[in-house]
C-alpha cells in the first residue's frame, strides 16, 4: 500500500514539476506586465519539437537542446514584440486574445515546419528504472525534478542578485515608480518573455523522453501549467512551483485511488475551487484596484 | 449597413467559388467524394488515407479509368470535427453532387455525417473502426476496416488459449478507446473472461504510472489489454516496464504500425496484438490469399511516400478499389444500383483481409481476416 | 449606436436574411447560412458580456454544448417533448451560470476568463466521459424538433426558423442596450468604480448579463441539436470557446450587428479556406492577433469609424 502511494507520489511529482516550470513562465509574464500568456504550452512544445528533430537530424543532443532553447526564446522575444507590444495600451482583454491568437498561430506554424507526427528523445541517462522503497522512478525523471530545482535556484539569484533580474522584480511591483527610477518597461517586458520562453522550452526538452513530442502538446501543458499559476496566486513564482507540484499531486493520486477518468478535470476543478474560495491564491497578494 | 455590404460580399464570393465546384452539366467523370481528417489528433488517419486516394485514383485514370470514365475526387479535411463533417458531407451530396463517398476517419466523424448521407442516399463507405456504424445495419453505409469487437475477440480468443481470465482494461479516453472498450465489456463474458480492472488514460498523459499502479495492485490480474492509439498506448507501454509488470501485455489494432515500435522502443518485445495482413506482408505465407494484394500495396505505398506503410491508408486502398469493381459490376453510377453491388460484394481480396458482404453485414471481414502477431526484436512475428 | 440606427440595421439585417436565399443554388447553402445565424445568436449573447460588460467569457461553448446535450438527452432517452427540453435545459443553465457568476463576477476581470475556462473545460470532459448519458467522444444522435405534431425538417425550414430566431435575438439585445440596464452596462465597462458611486449595483448587472448570455447560448445548442440530428462533445472544446469569443471580437465589440458579421464570416472562412485547412490555424491566429493591433474596436466599427472620418472631411 505504502509502495503504491510512493509510486503515485513519483509520478504527481514528475508531472507537477512540468505544471510548475509552465506556472512560473506565466507568473514571470504575469509579473512583469499584467499579461497572461496563453502561448506559454508553445514554449514548452516548440522546445520540445526542436531538440527531437534536431537530434533525429544527427546534432548531438547537448547542442540540439541549446540551440532549441535559444530559438524558443527567440520566438518569445519575436512574440513579444510583434504582438504584444502594439496592444500595451489596449487592455488585459485584448491581450488575452492576442496571445490566444499567438498560441493558435505557433501551432498552426509548427505543424507546417514539422508535420503532425510523433517525435521522441532519448533519454538523458538511460532507461533502467531506479528501485526506490518498493516503487520505480525512471531517471528521467530525476533529470526533470533536478532542472527544475536548477531553474528555481538560477531564478532566485538572478532575481535577487543581478541588477537586470532586481529591475524586473522592481517594475512588478509598481511600474510607474520602476520606470521613473530609470527602468525600461519595456525592456523587461521583452525580457519576461524571453526568460518565460527559455523556462517553457527547458521543460519541453527534458520531458520529451517521458512523453513525446507532438505539435499539439502544448495546450493541455499550458492550461495545466496555467491552473498552477492561479493555485498558487498569479504573480507569485513560489505559488506557481508549489501549485504545479500540488496539481500534478492532486492529479496522479486521484486517478490512482479514485477515478482515472477525471484526471483531467481535476486541474480545472482546482481553478474553479480557487478562484471561488480562495481568489489570490495560495501566495497571491490581494488585488487593490486603483481608481 | 457595414453589415449589410460584408454579408452580401462574403455571400457572392462563396456562391461563385462554390458553384463553380459543381458540375451540372457533364456527367462523365465519376465522381468520389471524401471527407477525412487530415488535420487535428486523427491526422495520422487521415493524411495517409488522403495520399492513398489520390495515388490510386490517379492510377486508375492511368490505366484508362473505371468504364471508360476518369474518376475525379474532392477530399476536405473535416480536422477531427464530427460538425465539420457533417457539414462537407452536406457539401458533397447537395453542391457537389457526388455518386460515391469514401471518407470518415473516425467514427465520430462518420456517424455525424450519416443522416444527411443516408437522406440523400448516396453509397458510404467508412474508413473507421466502430461497431455502431454497421451495427445496426444502414442501407447506404458500409466499412472497411475491421471492427473494436474483432480485436477484442482475437485478443480474447489468445487469452483463452494460454490459460489467462482475468484481464485488466486500460482504455482511452476518446472514441476508438471508449468503443474498444465498451465491444471488449460486452463480448468478454462469452470468452469466460473476467475484466478485473477497468481504468482510463488520456493520450495526453505525460505518464500512466498511477493507472497501472492501481491494475498492478488489483488482485488475480493475469493479462493487461491496452486500447488506444497514437502515442498514448507507446507512453503506457514505456510506463508498463518501467513498474516492472511482467504479466502478458496486448495491445489493440490501433497499434499496428512501425511506428509504435519506434516509440515504445524495447519495452514493445514481447506485446500481442491483432494485426490486418497488410502489417505483416512480408511475413505472409507466399499461399496466404492476400499475399500478392498487400505485399504489392506496400511497395508502391512505400515507393511513393516513404516511411513504412500502416493499417490506416490500406483501408482506403481497400474502400476504392471494393467501390470501383462494384460500380463496373452495376455498369455505371446509378446509386441504388451501386449501392446493391457493394452489398454483393464476395471474396473481395483487400489489404484488411477477405471481403464478402451481405444485407446483414456491411462490413464483411470474419475473424481470420486479423492474425494474432508478437512484437519479437522490433518487429513482427504472426502467430496463427 | 442610437435607437435609430438600431431600427435601420434591424431593417437591413431582416431584408438580407429574406433575400439572401435568391443567391443559393442548392441546399448546402441554406445549411451553411442557418449553422452562421445560429453562431451569430451566441455571439450576440456574448457581445453583451464581452463588449458592453467588458468580462470575457472562454467557455461559452460549454453552455453551448449544455444546451444541446440537454435537448438531446431529454427528448432521445427521456422522450420529453422538444420544447419543454430546451426550456428545461435553459433553465438548467441559467441555475448554473448565477451558481458559477455570483462569486466570480466580484473579482477583477480576467478571474471570469479563468473561471469560464476551467468551466468550459470541465463540461468537456463530462460529456466525453458519461458515455452512458451521453454517448461518450463519439456522441449521440437527436430526434428531429416537433411541437403541436409539426415537425421542422429540412434545410430549408430551419434556415427560416433560426432567421426569425437572429432577428428576434438582435432585436432583443438592441432593447437591452437601449434600455436602464443597457446604460448601466456602458457604465460599469467606461469604470466599474465610478459606476458604483452613480449607484448601480455592478455585480448585479455584471451576473445578468452573463446568465442572459449563457441562456442565449443554451437555446441555440438545442436548437442546432435538432437541426444536425448528431452532437458529439467537440462542441463544448475549448477550441469553439475560442472562435466564438473571436467572432465577437472581430465584427466588433459593443455592436450587435458586428456579432452577427463576425460570426457570418469565421463560419464562412473554413468553407473558403477547403484546400487550405493546413493554413487555417495560421490565418485563425493571425485574424486574432491582427484584429487586435490594428482594429481594436472590431470590423464593424472601424468601418463605420472609417466612414464618418471620410464623412465629415
Amino acid at each position: 500500500m505504502a509502495a503504491q502511494l510512493l509510486q503515485l507520489v513519483f509520478s504527481g511529482l514528475t508531472s507537477g514539476a512540468i505544471y510548475a516550470l509552465a506556472g512560473l513562465g506565466f507568473a514571470i509574464i504575469y509579473n512583469a506586465s499584467n499579461v497572461i500568456n496563453f502561448a506559454q504550452g508553445e514554449f514548452i512544445m516548440i522546445g520540445g519539437m526542436a531538440a527531437a528533430t534536431l537530434v533525429a537530424a544527427g546534432m548531438p543532443l547537448p547542442l540540439a537542446a541549446l540551440v532549441a532553447v535559444a530559438g524558443t526564446m527567440l520566438v518569445g522575444m519575436v512574440l513579444e514584440k510583434l504582438a504584444v507590444e502594439p496592444a500595451r495600451e489596449a487592455g488585459t482583454m485584448a491581450i488575452i486574445i492576442i496571445t490566444i491568437g499567438a498560441s493558435i498561430l505557433l501551432r498552426g506554424l509548427a505543424q507546417l515546419a514539422w508535420g503532425k507526427g510523433f517525435h521522441t528523445l532519448p533519454a538523458f541517462s538511460g532507461e533502467r528504472p531506479l528501485a526506490v522503497a518498493g516503487a520505480t522512478l525512471m531517471p528521467q525523471s530525476l533529470w526533470v525534478l533536478g532542472v527544475v530545482v536548477a531553474v528555481i535556484v538560477a531564478l532566485w539569484w538572478f532575481f535577487s542578485r543581478t541588477l537586470f533580474g532586481k529591475a524586473m522584480l522592481a517594475t512588478s511591483y509598481n511600474r510607474l515608480a520602476a520606470e521613473l527610477v530609470g527602468i525600461g518597461s519595456r525592456r523587461v517586458l521583452l525580457a519576461a518573455f524571453a526568460l518565460s520562453a527559455l523556462l517553457g522550452a527547458v521543460g519541453g526538452v527534458v520531458v520529451t523522453p517521458i512523453t513525446f513530442a507532438n505539435t499539439d502538446a502544448g495546450i493541455m501543458l499550458g492550461l495545466k501549467g496555467f491552473a498552477a499559476a492561479v493555485l498558487g496566486g498569479l504573480g507569485s513564482g513560489l505559488g506557481a512551483i508549489v501549485g504545479g507540484l500540488i496539481v500534478g499531486l492532486v492529479e496522479a493520486l486521484a486517478a490512482g485511488t479514485l477515478s482515472s477518468a477525471y484526471k483531467d478535470a481535476i486541474a480545472f476543478v482546482i481553478i474553479l475551487v480557487v478562484l471561488i474560495f480562495m481568489p489570490q491564491g495560495l501566495f497571491g497578494k490581494k488585488a487593490v484596484d486603483r481608481v | 449597413m457595414g453589415k449589410t455590404i460584408a454579408a452580401i460580399a462574403a455571400g457572392l464570393a462563396l456562391w461563385s467559388s462554390v458553384a463553380s465546384a459543381a458540375d451540372p452539366v457533364s456527367t462523365a467523370p465519376i465522381k468520389i467524394g471524401s471527407f477525412l481528417s487530415v488535420t487535428g489528433p486523427a491526422s495520422f488517419l487521415g493524411e495517409p488515407e488522403k495520399k492513398t486516394l489520390e495515388l490510386t485514383v490517379d492510377r486508375i485514370n492511368r490505366d484508362g479509368g473505371v468504364l471508360g470514365r476518369k474518376l475525379e475526387l474532392v477530399i476536405y479535411d473535416d480536422g477531427g470535427v464530427p460538425e465539420k463533417a457533417a457539414t462537407f458531407a452536406k457539401r458533397l451530396v447537395q453542391n457537389d453532387g457526388v455518386d460515391l463517398i469514401i471518407a470518415g476517419s473516425a467514427t465520430g466523424t462518420t456517424m455525424a455525417a450519416i443522416k444527411t448521407i443516408d437522406a440523400a442516399e448516396v453509397p458510404f463507405i467508412s474508413l473507421a473502426g466502430g461497431m455502431d456504424i454497421v451495427d445496426p445495419v444502414k442501407k447506404w453505409v458500409f466499412k472497411t476496416p475491421h471492427t473494436d469487437r474483432m480485436a477484442c475477440e482475437k485478443v480474447f480468443a489468445d487469452m483463452k488459449r494460454r490459460g489467462l481470465y482475468k484481464l485488466a482494461l486500460l482504455s482511452e479516453d476518446g472514441g476508438f478507446g471508449k468503443s474498444g472498450r465498451q465491444q471488449c465489456v460486452a463480448t468478454a463474458p462469452s470468452f469466460g473472461i473476467d475484466i478485473a480492472a477497468d481504468e482510463i488514460y488520456s493520450p495526453k498523459d505525460p505518464d500512466v504510472t498511477a493507472q497501472l499502479t492501481k491494475i498492478r495492485g488489483t488482485a488475480g490480474v493475469q493479462a493487461v489489454l491496452v486500447f488506444g492509439f497514437g502515442q498514448g498506448p507507446a507512453v503506457v507501454t514505456k510506463n508498463y516496464r518501467q513498474l516492472g509488470i511482467a504479466l502478458p501485455l496486448y495491445q489493440s489494432h490501433g497499434v499496428a504500425s512501425k511506428e509504435f515500435i519506434r516509440l515504445a522502443g524495447d519495452a514493445a518485445e514481447g506485446v500481442r496484438l491483432p494485426a490486418a495482413g497488410l502489417v505483416v506482408a512480408n511475413q505472409l505465407a507466399d499461399s496466404d490469399p492476400q499475399k500478392a494484394v498487400v505485399a504489392a500495396f506496400k511497395v508502391d505505398y512505400e515507393k511513393a511516400f516513404g516511411g513504412e506503410v500502416s493499417t490506416f491508408p490500406g483501408h482506403a486502398f481497400d474502400a476504392l478499389n471494393l467501390a470501383v469493381a462494384a460500380i463496373k459490376r452495376a455498369g455505371g453510377t446509378d446509386k441504388a444500383k451501386v449501392r446493391d453491388e457493394i452489398e454483393k460484394t464476395t471474396k473481395f481480396i483487400g489489404t484488411a483481409g477477405v471481403v464478402t458482404m451481405s444485407p446483414t453485414d456491411h462490413m464483411g471481414l470474419t475473424l481470420d481476416a486479423f492474425h494474432l502477431v508478437e512484437i519479437r526484436k522490433s518487429d513482427w512475428v504472426i502467430l496463427d | 449606436m442610437t435607437k435609430r440606427s438600431h431600427r435601420f440595421g434591424l431593417l437591413g439585417l431582416v431584408a438580407i436574411i429574406a433575400m439572401a436565399p435568391l443567391g443559393f443554388p442548392n441546399a448546402y447553402f441554406y445549411d451553411v447560412a442557418t449553422t452562421a445565424m445560429i453562431q451569430a445568436v451566441v455571439c450576440v449573447g456574448l457581445n453583451l458580456l464581452i463588449g458592453y460588460a467588458g468580462q470575457i467569457s472562454l467557455g461559452h461553448a460549454g453552455f453551448f454544448a449544455l444546451g444541446a446535450y440537454g435537448s438531446a438527452i431529454l427528448t432521445s432517452r427521456f422522450g420529453l417533448p422538444p420544447l419543454a427540453a430546451l426550456a428545461a435545459s435553459a433553465l438548467a443553465v441559467v441555475t448554473l451560470a448565477f451558481v458559477l457568476g455570483r462569486p466570480i463576477l466580484k473579482l477583477a476581470g480576467h478571474t471570469l476568463a479563468m473561471a469560464t475556462l476551467g468551466i468550459g473545460i470541465i463540461i468537456h470532459i463530462v460529456l466525453k466521459t458519461e458515455s452512458w448519458l451521453t454517448g461518450g467522444p463519439d456522441g449521440m444522435s437527436v430526434d428531429p424538433f416537433s411541437v403541436l405534431g409539426l415537425t421542422i425538417d429540412g434545410d430549408r425550414a430551419w434556415y427560416w426558423v433560426c432567421g426569425f430566431l437572429l432577428a428576434l435575438a438582435v432585436w432583443l439585445s438592441c432593447n437591452l442596450i437601449d434600455s436602464p440596464v443597457g446604460r448601466a452596462l456602458r457604465a460599469v465597462h467606461g469604470s466599474e468604480v465610478a459606476a458604483q458611486v452613480a449607484g448601480i449595483d455592478t455585480g448585479r448587472t455584471k451576473l445578468l448579463v452573463f446568465v442572459v448570455s449563457a441562456v442565449f447560448a443554451s437555446l441555440m445548442g438545442g436548437v442546432f441539436a435538432h437541426k444536425n440530428g448528431f452532437v458529439t462533445p467537440d462542441l463544448a472544446s475549448f477550441f469553439r470557446s475560442i472562435e466564438l469569443v473571436t467572432m465577437v471580437v472581430l465584427g466588433g465589440m459593443a455592436s450587435s450587428f458586428g456579432a452577427v458579421a463576425g460570426a457570418v464570416i469565421l463560419t464562412l472562412l473554413p468553407q473558403f479556406l477547403a484546400g487550405f485547412e493546413d493554413y487555417e490555424a495560421v490565418v485563425l491566429g493571425a485574424i486574432m492577433i491582427g484584429t487586435m493591433i490594428f482594429l481594436p474596436k472590431g470590423l464593424l466599427p472601424s468601418i463605420k469609424a472609417l466612414a464618418r472620418r471620410r464623412v465629415r472631411s
